[in-house]
């Protein structure tokens, strides 16, 4: 029998190990799987590559892990944000190190690890800072850059219902890049608001098919 | 720095976001960037039917939301909190880049830093120390959308002209922008450079050349 549930979210974390490269879903704090990364805090594992849209804010989620010393490189596409102070500290001292990647090319790179795509051209960045010592192309008459997928150990999603088969949903724009996270992590973790038995989830509304997902927690109930 | 002239007004934020409304067709779907053209959403007429992207998976997407309205996941790419209309989507990032880079927005309506008479786009990253770069879906939208709007005010807080011979900021993208739009005039982007399609009052088309610092075109009404 399948079962992807596992007991609590400390469990699902608890193999992280150092130097771990970790997708993180979330756009700012839509679809971020905070009680995760909590649980990724407590478990302690350090020198972390983080791969997601942002760099944290506020004190919270990835910026909860970049304030514990815990990560040591982090790509994305949008780091600056209000709130965003721990990590800009560590980054002007040299402690993390940034990968900037325009945002669709994120997501495509991503798309591309779950996809068994080797490399794509894309003219999203052609001409700027963002493609020097790109390997570069003139295809349909434009210069196109050559971009790499961008595979990882670990994903942690936020989702909104799950079942033992690891199928899930999302809620509203929390959607963001989870679905795309699942397919490019050795090992898939989502949180959930919800767990539901087999067959309650219309096969025409799961996002993100079970065969993706390795482990799926349950999120405590957040009392405001 | 140029001179100050004194003899106009200029455009308050609402105003210009009105005046790019006027450029929008009906059925429209765009792409509002972060800053200045996320309160175009607020200005969207009654008589045509705007269809707005966000980057992070909304087609569809509705005003800004107060009170009870308010879902802490469903927000804009500027992370505030948002509303989505009847007939509204949602979507995975993935997917959303396909429609931002695949030719499928008919106009995203960006902030700069510098726009050149060549239509080549500076919005990411100052020279400022120890700024964070930040790019978020500039490059994309401006490579990808079919028609490329700069919303900006004319002159920089120090009283330098945002248009340019060529851009001294990293670029976002090279020959991307068609329409400029300022709280001084409408620009349009031409192979013959930058062409006035209209001016605030009081401002002549000199003056307003000056204040740029650059050689305009202007439109033969004037």
């Amino acid at each position: 029998m399948i079962n992807k549930i596992v007991p609590s979210l400390d469990e699902a974390v608890a193999d992280i190990h150092d130097g771990a490269k970790i997708l993180v879903s979330g756009f700012g704090g839509a679809g971020l799987p905070t009680q995760l990364l909590d649980a990724l805090v407590a478990q302690g594992a350090k020198n972390l590559t983080i791969i997601s849209n942002n760099a944290g804010s506020g004190g919270v989620g990835i910026a909860k892990l970049v304030l514990a010393k815990q990560v040591s490189k982090v790509i994305c596409s949008f780091p600056r944000q209000p709130g965003s102070s721990a990590f800009d500290e560590l980054f002007r001292s040299g402690a993390i190190e940034l990968e900037l990647v325009p945002q669709g090319t994120l997501a495509e790179r991503i798309r591309a690890a779950g996809a068994g795509i080797g490399a794509f051209f894309t003219p999203t960045g052609a001409g700027t800072e963002l493609a020097i010592g790109k390997e570069s192309r003139i295809l349909d008459g434009e210069e196109q850059i050559l971009e790499y997928p961008i595979h990882a150990d670990f994903a942690l999603i936020k989702a909104n219902l799950g079942d033992r088969w690891g199928n899930l949903t999302y809620r509203r724009s929390g959607r963001n890049f989870g679905p795309l996270m699942a397919t490019a992590a050795t090992c898939a973790i989502a949180q959930v608001s919800q767990i539901v038995a087999l067959g309650e989830l219309d096969p025409e509304t799961i996002i993100t098919p079970g065969i993706y997902v390795q482990r799926v927690a349950l999120a405590e109930k957040v009392t405001a | 720095m140029s001179t100050r002239y004194t003899g106009y007004t200029r455009r308050t934020i609402a105003q210009i976001a009105k005046r790019i409304v006027q450029d929008i067709p009906d059925g429209a779907y765009v792409n509002l960037g972060i800053g200045q053209p996320m309160t175009i959403a607020n200005h969207l007429p009654d008589d045509k039917e705007i269809i707005i992207q966000s980057e992070n998976g909304i087609l569809g997407m509705g005003p800004v939301a107060t009170g009870e309205d308010i879902d802490t996941e469903l927000v804009n790419a500027g992370k505030q909190n948002v509303t989505l209309l009847k007939g509204g989507s949602i979507f995975h990032h993935g997917e959303s880049f396909a429609m931002i880079r695949g030719g499928h927005i008919d106009i995203c309506v960006l902030g700069a830093f510098q726009v050149s008479v060549t239509g080549d786009l500076a919005n990411w990253r100052t020279l400022d120390r120890g700024a964070i770069p930040a790019v978020g879906g500039a490059m994309d939208l401006a490579k990808g959308a079919k028609k490329v709007f700069v919303m900006m005010e004319h002159l920089s807080k120090s009283g330098e002209s945002k248009l340019v011979t060529q851009c001294t900021y990293p670029l976002t993208g090279v020959g991307v922008v068609d329409m400029i739009y300022t709280d001084l005039a409408t620009l349009q982007v031409t192979p013959d450079g930058l062409l006035v399609i209209d001016r605030v009052d009081g401002l002549s088309h000199a003056e307003l050349e000056s204040l740029s610092e650059i050689k305009l075109r202007e439109t033969n009404n004037d």
